[in-house]
């Protein structure tokens, strides 16, 4: 029997990968090498945060699972950055790290096409440079014609604690020992990669007393653009802060050299932006402080996660770091930090649609990839999983641009740049970021899902509805104007006099103005949604406006394509570093190749006159 | 680059030495085939001294200066050779270049390779363009100034200002939980009003930069034999402008030009300003004003020894938004001339002793401030792609000032930093659009 889609792994890009080729109504099979960890969160038990709230809305815009299954999943969810500006605004939810992956499942079984099963996948069958199927440790063939490969940080991993190692997964689980090495064999270019998580904490032994305590937002939010809030604002689990002092900091620089990454026992590259408390207190030596949380895991089993205090230090320092914090003094450690090293490969070697450049058919998704994140891995697993839909399909794949999404943003960097430590998305990775808000995620990407086949009519019809609605209330805004006559109180204190009559629509451009002072001259019913997404848009329009004029100058590099034949070595000219990145990445279009770093603007000059003489570009 | 290129460096013509220069991967090899030495064995950055040869004959005995790829000019092996000055023994070795394997080089090529090869940058590149064309002394330091990158070094030093701005925002988007003192509005005004500072500056250079590469161009304007031919001619010392008693035979514009603390003044006489049924005279009018208009300065010259005719007073009132000075003439003559009328201050002389002249001259360089300029320690924007750039620039870090001033969030500003961050990029070619490929298209030929 063969699959049209087979997914390897059943993390968060596994379950996108799964859920979205299934619903496209193609035969799908999920394998894991254990069914138990479908769905796990073996590090941070948030979902969300700075830019990638953003993510999972556009998950979800898409017909992916994460937004609804997070939804009905979590603790407490919040809304941060509120106050910096409308596009930098993202959902953070704490899940319950046993509910979350109990959703997850039950959202599977409800998909006809797809099959699950365990296994550990060791080898793969390709035969011109094709790929075929599958074969398990224990022998079992799978035959399928497209294969996404979602392997998290399973390929030869092994945890680090101080100077001791073990060759073993997240929760002491069996890793794969010869997937990598296939791999490698294949052409595949294998990177090492680390990164790390923090303590776990008996929430009984805490002195609460003396910690600030952080709740969640009062207002009720959602992910997902299709389901309304099921949970009470009132009761939801808080998260407390904790701080760094300078006996922890002492500590930590004392036991330096037992540190597994400083003391040398790591070869892989951890990431700069979530750096461990030794590195963090290495390199911002003047700070006093560092800020850190304690964050609920479950409902279901008692569990603090220490997060901010990722260490690769042995365990009798991590005892002493622990103790120091104000609070903690006396806090029973359940689990201690330790550090993951795993095979992963360079996502240069990927086209956008994250088809593989060597083997075709094969896609590879999540921490494969070189990323890190949840949200980054899943967005992934959806575009692979469409993609590999697409291609049983016969049909064209679809590619993000980066002024589209921030999955756009996500695949075009690891595309062109390739990435030497886990990747994470940031919003200051995103240029056109104005227009890559969490509240307009289904404005942009809805129709895609569509289109392929991920999103249903209802769906597109809630959207339709939604759009009605906020062209009725900017007409309204348009056509109610406010005299000294009717002017409100509200109105008048934030603006001083009116001079003269204004619009709604003007007044609400005023930066004193918000769109709650002017509800009450409205006299049709709108949701809240609808006019948060209307302020946001009036009173920023001059600023969008001026993103979308970028938009266009970058699109009309985009629009020029470079054909796939193109043999660089023709190209007389170019800079020798420049010719073998241009090789290595295999730009789609001249946009593509301007951003390939070391790439210089002399080369695209070089390289469009070559297009124009050649190919008539 | 893959091919070889050669040209004569030096002005041809007689001079005690000529420089004949290549550059290109084989040029080592080519110029050993047609000399008596063997270069490959050379170190770099040497000058030997050597025979060139056409088959067996000598050519001439020259001093070759050896550069090996990358410390060079073009990042490529680059030969010069000195050779003795004549043209027929210079033309001679450029041609022994040419048939063993060189290409003649297009204008600016050299320049061009150096920008391809990662050498310079475009600002360095235009220097260099500059450099070549450069007339005076300050124009040539001018472009000097930026030919060793110092107006790149200004807006590098800003671009990392801007960066480090923004990473200050950017830090507090990205990662809300950790920052717990975030920067404030007034920090942000200051590092953004320093910026702009700089940048008005800039802005304000242009002009400058256009007074020290092109000179000042001054029209005499006047009634016909009012002396306008004669004054220029004291100036220039020369006798290039027709000067008769016979009113309106200056038809033709006539240019000389004067250097006055380095810059250049661009004299240009103008037909006598009056209104004439005669055709040719009527196309000489009709020019003149078109001069006027476009001149930076005008000298208006006025007769001491006559009252102000109907014509006058209407071209001085035509003349009011124009940068202008008001020369009246013939001062060792009675005044007839009522000059309770005229608001200006009055330059008085006359052609036959030299006081007037000067103060003339002084007030020139008083108006343009002159002394002032100095090409040695001030950053001058050169061209027209520059300016629009930094016009741009202006005008987004002044939008982020005031959004800092109403204290906007902090996303809205850091949207108009990126902006200003990538215009300035844009002018030292860090940053890549399709503007700045039209302009290397235009500047460079590439492609040709």
């Amino acid at each position: 029997m063969e699959y049209d889609v087979i997914v390897v792994g059943a993390g968060h890009a596994g379950c996108e990968a799964a859920n979205a080729p299934a619903k496209m109504g193609l035969k799908v099979l999920l394998i894991t090498s254990n069914l138990k960890n479908i769905a796990d969160m073996p590090c941070n038990p948030s979902i969300g945060g700075t830019a990638k709230g953003i993510v999972v809305r556009e998950i979800d815009a898409l017909g992916g699972l994460m937004g609804r299954v997070a939804d009905i999943s979590h603790l407490q969810i919040k809304m941060l950055n509120s106050g910096k500006g409308p596009a930098v605004k993202s959902l953070r939810a704490q899940g319950d790290k046993v509910v979350y992956p109990q959703n997850m499942v039950k959202e599977l079984k409800k998909l006809d096409n797809l099959t699950i099963e365990e296994g550990m996948v060791e080898d793969l069958i390709v035969e011109d440079n094709t790929i075929k199927g599958i074969i398990t440790a224990d022998g079992r063939k799978f035959k399928c014609k497209t294969l996404v490969l979602t392997t998290g940080t399973y390929l030869k991993s092994k945890i680090l604690v101080g100077d001791t190692h073990k060759f073993e997964g997240p929760h002491g689980e069996e890793s794969s020992k010869h997937l990598s090495d296939k791999l490698r064999e294949l052409g595949f270019e294998i990177q090492r990669l680390k990164t790390g998580t923090p303590q776990r904490l008996d929430p009984n032994t805490v002195d609460y007393t003396v910690l600030e305590r952080e709740d969640g937002d009062l207002t009720p939010w959602t992910f997902s653009f299709d389901i309304e809030p099921q949970y009470d604002v009132n009761n939801q689990v808080p998260c407390y802060i904790v701080y760094t002092n300078e006996n922890t900091h002492k500590i930590i620089m004392d036991n330096l050299d037992k540190s597994a990454m400083y003391g040398g026992y790591a070869e892989g590259i951890g990431p700069r932006y979530c750096p461990s408390i030794e590195d963090k207190v290495v390199r911002f030596k003047d700070k006093e402080r560092h800020q850190l949380f304690l964050e609920p895991e479950s409902a279901y089993y008692p569990d603090l996660y220490l997060q901010g205090f990722s260490t690769s230090m042995p365990v009798d320092v991590q005892d002493k770091m622990v103790h120091s914090l104000k609070g903690l003094e006396n806090v029973k450690i359940l689990k201690y930090a330790y550090a993951i090293e795993y095979d992963a490969i360079n996502p240069l070697q990927m086209y956008p649609s994250e088809e593989s450049k060597i083997i075709k058919n094969l896609y590879t998704a999540g921490q494969i990839n070189g990323t890190s994140g949840y949200e980054e891995a899943a967005g992934q697993g959806l575009i692979a999983g469409i993609n590999a839909g697409l291609k049983c399909l016969g049909k064209e794949p679809l590619i993000l641009k980066r002024n589209e999404s921030y999955i756009g943003v996500l695949l075009d960097d690891l595309t062109t740049k390739g990435t030497k430590e886990p990747y994470r998305l940031l919003t200051s990775r995103a240029e056109y970021r104005l227009i890559l808000r969490h509240d307009n995620a289904d404005q942009r990407l809805r129709k895609y899902g569509y289109e392929v086949g991920t999103i249903n009519q209802e769906q597109m019809d809630r959207l339709n509805k939604k759009l009605n609605d906020i062209n009725d209330l900017i007409n309204e805004l348009k056509e109610v104007r406010v005299t000294s006559k009717n002017v409100t109180d509200t109105i008048k204190s934030a603006i001083g006099k009116l001079n003269k009559g204004e619009s709604l629509y003007e007044l609400l451009k005023r930066p004193e103005i918000k769109i709650d002072y002017l509800r009450e001259y409205i006299t049709s019913n709108y949701s809240d949604e609808i006019f948060n997404i209307v302020e946001i848009q009036v009173k920023y329009e001059g600023y969008i406006a001026k993103t979308n004029k970028e938009v266009e100058r970058m699109l009309k590099l985009e629009e020029k394509e470079i054909p796939s034949d193109i043999n660089y070595d023709d190209v007389k000219n170019l800079a020798s570093e420049a010719r073998q990145k241009l090789k290595q990445v295999l730009p789609l279009t001249i946009a593509q190749a301007s951003r390939i770093s070391g790439v210089n603007p002399s080369d695209i000059a070089v390289l469009s006159v070559y297009l124009k003489k050649n190919y008539n570009k | 680059m893959n091919e070889n290129i050669c040209a004569i460096s030096t002005a041809l013509g007689v001079g005690a030495i000529s420089i004949i220069r290549a550059s290109g991967p084989d040029v080592i090899n080519i110029v050993n085939e047609i000399c008596d030495i063997d270069l490959s064995s050379k170190t770099s950055h040497t000058i030997s001294y050597a025979h060139i040869l056409n088959n067996k004959e000598v050519i001439d005995e020259v001093l070759i200066m050896l550069m090996k790829a990358p410390k060079t000019f073009t990042k490529e092996d680059v030969i010069e050779i000195n050779s003795h000055g004549g043209i027929s023994t210079t033309n001679k070795i450029l041609e022994l270049l040419l048939t063993h394997g060189c290409r003649l080089a297009e204008p600016g090529e050299f320049t061009k390779k150096a920008y391809l090869n990662g050498r310079i940058d475009l600002l360095e590149a235009e220097g260099i363009n500059d450099l070549i064309v450069a007339e005076t002394e300050k124009s040539r330091k001018l472009a000097m100034n930026r030919v060793e990158g110092n107006l790149s070094k200004l807006i590098k030093k800003h671009r990392k200002e801007l960066v480090s701005l923004q990473a200050e925002l950017e830090v507090i988007f990205d990662y809300p939980d950790e920052i717990e003192e975030e920067i404030s509005y007034d920090k942000i005004l200051d590092g953004l009003n320093n910026i702009k500072n700089d940048l008005d500056k800039l802005v304000d250079s242009y002009s400058s930069s256009q007074i020290i590469k092109d000179g000042i161009d001054v029209a005499l304007v006047g009634k016909p034999n009012v002396g306008k031919s004669s004054i220029l001619n004291h100036l220039l010392n020369e006798d290039k402008a027709i000067v008769t008693n016979i009113a309106g035979t200056t038809r033709d514009i006539v240019e000389g030009s004067i250097t006055l603390n380095g810059i250049k003044i661009n004299l240009i006489d103008t037909a006598g300003i009056r209104e004439t049924d005669d055709v040719v005279e009527k196309i000489g009018v009709d020019k003149s004003k078109d001069i006027i208009n476009k001149a930076n300065l005008v000298i208006f010259i006025l007769d001491n020894n006559t009252e102000l005719t109907n014509d006058e007073k209407e071209l001085l009132d035509s003349l009011n938004d124009v940068k202008k000075i008001i020369f009246i003439n013939k001062n060792d003559l009675d005044q007839k001339i009522d000059i309770s009328n005229i608001k200006e201050e009055i330059v008085y002389g006359n052609t036959t002793t030299p006081e007037g002249l000067d103060n003339l001259k002084n007030k020139i360089i008083e108006l343009f401030n002159l002394n002032e300029l100095d090409s040695n320690n001030y950053n001058y924007l050169t061209n027209a792609r520059e300016l629009s750039l930094v016009k741009q620039a202006v005008e987004h870090i002044t939008d982020a000032i005031k959004n800092t001033k109403d204290e906007l969030p902090f996303e809205i500003i850091a949207d108009d930093i990126k902006v200003t961050y990538e215009l300035l990029g844009e002018v030292i070619g860090e940053t890549y659009t399709e503007d700045l490929l039209d302009e290397i298209f235009t500047k460079f030929c590439v492609g040709k």
